[in-house]
């Protein structure tokens, strides 16, 4: 990348490279909004019907007829991806929040409670995230069994630690900061406190935490898709469809490629938007 | 010391318990399941009860399941009517060969990709950057799928599946190491770089050292401490990338057994894997706590 104008003007203390260029928010801007497109309106982006199976046209190439190909049913390769979107995503998404919403009440729960019980639950959060994400992932399945709103409460658990810890020690911090103190000192009650004052300057970092959560809970997702825990066939998954093209890699590549690359990009671009965010907010890199 | 052996106690027993907890929140009836297709009658029933001390109350099968666990006793599987810890050894050979085979991969490329850019400006810096962006944003399915397609099924190279042989090792350990390989290498980088910059490097340069002795005797020991706190996320990486590594190239091993004990809802196995990975995890970030000392004098007193 050629230097920019904007790097002249910068101290030279500045982390170089990809970080530097402007080009680095535009991009993954831009992908993200076609792929918020795909989630909302996907039909406009991909006119065939993801679930048409036409097995005369099965494993046909890239071409005019299928842009990203045809998979082993004679389905559109390029509209399964687009309509896949909705399914990881939303997945992606409906984890992300669930284990933001609880991860910020357990953490302010153990930040604010009296010391016996903020230790037992650090340490349940501290025991929760010493093993790894996929296999208590793997555990809640075990439980719940699969399907799509089990995944989604599996990889919302698993996550779950990383924000409690977070807001839980963001908590310490404000409930010992001094408009705190001042806010005791004109007599408002607890709960005004806890919810006027605490909890919103406990959120702070919860807007780049989870933008790089989305992007892990992505990956969950499709993990666990592709393990055949997730939505079930014929769904339009990106990890569900690489599964199934695992078994289609000697004559059809395209059939794995479009929907890695989805998966891949779409990680990417939130990683890059959320460590950018990051380094905005905080002043710090990750 | 003690204190550190400690609290490796708790996080075990907090990871029996909470596999525990697990159990009693499994749907279905243990007995349905223990039946499963097989003669269902009340005489069979009655005896399954009986042998597995299902009419106790909850908390005396709880303290007895761990009681059976401080023995090394770790039940029975529901499905394959055999010991859960014999079911376990039997695949645990090939796991470990291929997790400690991606470590070493994972340690070796990332010590690679540290030491070559580290310190030599821009574009090796972004590179190695854009190394760990990507390795942390590819599931680690899709990187075997890639090495999958291009070396067995393009060039040949390699075997499809199976373990058989140190060729069937390659891919797997490829696949498993190299997103390791990526984040730990960005952060030996920037222990490296950073230890480059202090005054002790200045000192060794104007005593006259080399830069690839300045690196291999001072610097690295200074890169290390922060990638050592990575230890878990290291472990974790490991042992969740297993099961996916596994089934994806058709490996034998325990990511296998946990598959299919999810699958068949056989919770015995599940628990056990949960806590083998706890006990591992245990043991390594102990015994890292201890090289923490040996690199770092400094916070041994």
């Amino acid at each position: 990348m050629p230097p920019t104008s904007r790097d002249a003007v910068r101290p030279a203390v500045r982390p170089a490279g990809w970080s530097a260029v402007p080009l680095w928010w535009l991009v993954p801007g831009a992908f993200l909004a076609v792929l918020a497109l795909a989630v909302a309106v996907p039909g406009l982006l991909a006119a065939a019907d993801p679930l048409a199976a036409d097995p005369v046209d099965a494993l046909a190439p890239p071409g005019a007829a299928h842009w990203f190909g045809s998979d082993h049913l004679g389905r559109d390769v390029l509209a399964r991806v687009v309509h896949g979107a909705r399914h990881s995503i939303s997945i992606g998404v409906a984890a992300t929040g669930l284990a933001v919403t609880a991860g910020v009440l357990l953490g302010l729960a153990a930040g604010l409670s009296p010391t016996w019980l903020d230790e037992a639950l650090a340490r349940t959060f501290d025991v929760l995230s010493t093993l790894p994400e996929l296999l208590l992932a793997l555990l809640v399945v075990a439980i719940t069994g699969p399907g799509t709103v089990n995944v989604i409460f599996a990889i919302a658990v698993a996550q779950i630690p990383t924000y409690a810890r977070v807001i839980r020690a963001q908590t310490f911090v404000v409930r010992r900061s001094g408009y705190v103190e001042q806010a005791v000192t004109f007599g408002r009650s607890r709960l005004a406190i806890n919810t006027g004052h605490v909890l919103p300057n406990v959120l702070g970092p919860i807007p780049v935490l989870a933008t790089i959560g989305l992007g892990q809970a992505v990956i969950a997702s499709s993990g666990l898709s592709f393990l055949g825990m997730g939505p079930q066939p014929p769904a339009a998954e990106w990890g569900a469809m690489l599964s199934e093209a695992r078994n289609y890699l000697r004559v059809a590549w395209w059939e794995a490629l479009f929907p890695g690359l989805a998966i891949t990009l779409t990680v990417v671009c939130l990683t890059v938007v959320g460590r950018r965010l990051q380094r905005r907010f905080e002043g710090r890199t990750p | 010391m003690i204190r550190r052996l400690g609290a490796g106690l708790a996080v075990l027993w907090a990871a029996a318990t909470a596999s525990y907890v697990a159990l009693l929140l499994a749907p279905g009836d243990t007995v349905d399941i223990l039946i499963g297709d097989g003669a269902d009658t009340p005489e069979i029933r009655a005896g399954i009860i009986a042998e597995w001390g299902l009419d106790r109350p909850e908390i005396v099968q709880y303290l007895a399941y761990l009681w059976r666990l401080l023995h090394g006793d770790l039940g029975r599987s529901y499905q394959l009517q055999r010991g859960v810890g014999e079911v376990l050894a039997g695949q645990i050979g090939p796991t470990v060969q291929l997790t400690l085979a991606a470590a070493a991969t994972g340690v070796a490329l990332a010590a690679v990709i540290a030491i070559g850019t580290a310190g030599r400006g821009r574009w090796p810096r972004a590179a190695a950057s854009a190394a760990e962006l990507v390795s942390v944003s590819v599931p680690p399915f899709l990187i075997g799928i890639v090495l999958l397609s291009v070396f067995s099924f393009t060039l040949g190279w390699f075997p499809v599946s199976g373990a058989e042989g140190p060729a069937a090792l390659v891919l797997p350990a490829l696949a498993l190491g190299l997103p390791i390989a990526g984040v730990l290498g960005q952060v030996l980088r920037g222990g490296l770089e950073r230890a480059l910059e202090q005054p002790f490097a200045v000192t060794a340069r104007a005593r006259g050292l080399t830069e690839r002795a300045l690196v291999a005797r001072h610097a690295l020991r200074h890169a290390l401490l922060p990638a050592v706190t990575m230890a878990g996320w290291f472990t974790g990486a490991l042992l969740g990338g297993a099961v996916i590594t596994e089934v994806l190239f058709g490996r034998p091993g325990l990511g296998q057994v946990a598959m299919q004990a999810v699958t068949s809802q056989d919770m015995p196995v599940v628990m056990a894997v949960v806590l083998l990975s706890a006990v591992v995890y245990v043991t390594i970030s102990t015994l890292l706590d201890l090289a923490y000392r040996v690199i770092d004098p400094r916070i041994r007193s």
